[in-house]
């Protein structure tokens, strides 16, 4: 491109013109998107499938509380190995030699055995039994808390999530307070006892989240609602609604190999990872894509723009 | 105040240059090039129109808090706006986009004008992006859940807590709504001051380039 076709280009335009009421156009345009909102608002609203509750679980799917909550002592759960920022039980997902999330450190700590069971418990006027279990568990070291709390998560998990078929063995308090906490969920305590954690104001619902997230029961909504991220589900919206279509390049990638191979694959384990920073190299070249060789050429030579200036080519006979 | 005086200062330096640059008549123009006849310049407009809308909306959930639209129909209406309003807004811009795109519309030192409009697209996603957040229903319960796996990856997620709700709503009524604001208006000041791009080969003749 050179420096004197720059200036023209730059140079303010000195042939032909027409009327144009710059106003009129802006106001008309906000007149019918206006009508054209309004329309599609009154014929078919908005989505609003109601929040899943820690009551609502505890009701519809007992067992995987259960499960969950002796997951979350035994520190066996999804939050529990997760690492940075909410704890230090792994490394995190990485970018070849850099794990970037351990390097923040954890920022936002999550104690998945007292956050998510024993705090909530001790908030409540507790039965007998799990009174007495509470107590046995704060007076053991945690040496004997995690062995008691790792034999029945894997007794548990040997007898399919049944408390009823699990062996007799050295479990400790560990049932009773599982038990406590389903019936404390049951009676819709516990989402206001996670929340609050001992204050008033709170905004961060970072812990409930993840406690959810920890149990099959919300994966298994998000299914049925197609919002699985392996099917699109980032752009997806609960319902008959378009979602976030702009993110349809974000969750493209979820959806090809080498990001959709499972865990067991490098890339695949840490899609996550990799995927911010293609989004992130993507977004930076689309704002800076007339400094791009190669792309910044495509316009001149699939020549769209003689589609868009059809009149002007005809009138100067380009 | 002498001439040298009014010569130093930044006030005096900054209108010379607003009214070099920017006048009202590039400002609010009643003319335009007439290569400025296709369908695809009502774009910008719409988006900016659209844009419109969702503040509107987005002002009056805003004053009515965020749980209010699951309660009250007039407020699940503003919120069936918004909604839609964002829709539009995304549908107009994405198009606006893609027709600079082909019309190279960075030519004749419009690069900056460029970079601000790929800005802005950027920060609307993340300001739609707190929105779907912030909805208070089952939607956005798990979308924070599998967002946060992406932040958590690089290291954002430390700063950035897409489960943090607080932190999420003021980040979508206020930082970003704001940067997105102050971004579309250089970008169509920009526009304005730069005036439209000229077509590929207006200039050819001139250049001494074959028709």
């Amino acid at each position: 491109m050179s420096n004197r076709r720059a200036e023209l280009e730059a140079a303010p335009w000195s042939g032909k013109t027409r009327p144009y009421d710059l106003i009129k156009e802006g106001v008309a345009a906000l007149v019918i998107i206006t009508i054209a909102v309004v329309a599609l608002a009154t014929l078919f609203g908005s989505p609003d499938d109601k929040q899943i509750t820690f009551k609502q679980w505890a009701v519809a799917a007992p067992s995987d509380f259960y499960a969950t909550a002796v997951q979350e002592l035994a520190g066996s759960s999804g939050t529990g190995g997760y690492g940075a920022p909410y704890n230090t039980a792994s490394d995190g997902v990485n970018l070849g030699p850099l794990h970037l999330a351990k390097i923040m450190g954890v920022t936002h700590p999550v104690d998945t055995v007292n956050d998510f069971v024993i705090t909530p418990l001790t908030t409540v006027v507790n039965s007998g039994p799990v009174a007495d279990a509470l107590k046995q568990w704060q007076s053991s070291d945690s040496k004997t808390q995690a062995m008691w709390a790792t034999n029945y998560d894997g007794a548990l998990t040997k007898a399919n999530q049944e408390p009823a078929k699990v062996p007799a063995g050295s479990y400790g308090p560990v049932p009773q307070l599982a038990t406590g906490l389903l019936s404390m969920a049951r009676a819709g305590s516990l989402d206001g006892a996670l929340l609050s954690q001992g204050n008033y104001f709170q905004s961060d619902y970072t812990k409930q989240t993840l406690f959810l997230g920890d149990g099959s029961y919300f994966n298994d909504q998000s299914t049925a609602s197609n919002l699985q991220g392996s099917t699109w589900g980032m752009m997806n919206e609960t319902g008959r609604y378009p979602g976030q279509a702009w993110l349809w390049l974000y969750s493209f990638w979820y959806q090809i190999p080498p990001f959709n191979n499972g865990d067991s694959h490098p890339f695949g384990a840490n899609a996550d990872a990799w995927i911010m920073v293609i989004m992130g190299a993507l977004s930076l070249g689309l704002i800076i894509m007339p400094l791009i060789p190669g792309v910044r050429s495509l316009p001149y030579k699939i020549k769209i723009h003689r589609l868009v200036w059809k009149n002007y080519y005809q009138e100067e006979n380009l | 105040m002498s001439i040298a005086q009014e010569k130093e200062m930044w006030t005096s330096k900054l209108r010379k240059s607003w009214q070099k640059n920017l006048p009202v008549e590039k400002l609010l123009p009643d003319t335009q090039p007439s290569y400025v006849a296709s369908w695809i310049y009502l774009f910008g407009v719409a988006t900016l129109a659209s844009l419109g809308v969702v503040i509107a909306s987005g002002i009056v959930l805003a004053f009515e808090g965020a749980s209010w639209y699951h309660s009250s129909n007039v407020g699940h209406f503003i919120n069936s706006m918004h909604f839609w309003s964002v829709q539009f807004f995304f549908v107009f811009m994405v198009v606006h986009l893609w027709g600079k795109f082909w019309m190279a519309a960075w030519r004749g030192r419009r690069l900056l004008t460029w970079i601000t409009g790929g800005v802005a697209f950027v920060a609307s996603i993340a300001t739609a992006f707190t929105g779907y957040l912030v909805q208070s229903n089952f939607d956005s319960q798990w979308i924070s859940y599998e967002a946060k796996d992406g932040f958590n990856s690089v290291g954002i997620g430390s700063g950035f807590n897409v489960t943090n709700f607080g932190q999420m709503i003021l980040l979508h009524v206020a930082f970003l709504p704001l940067i997105l604001g102050v971004i579309t208006i250089i970008h169509v000041l920009m526009v304005r001051a730069k005036g439209v791009v000229p077509p590929i080969d207006a200039f050819n003749h001139e250049l001494g380039e074959r028709k």
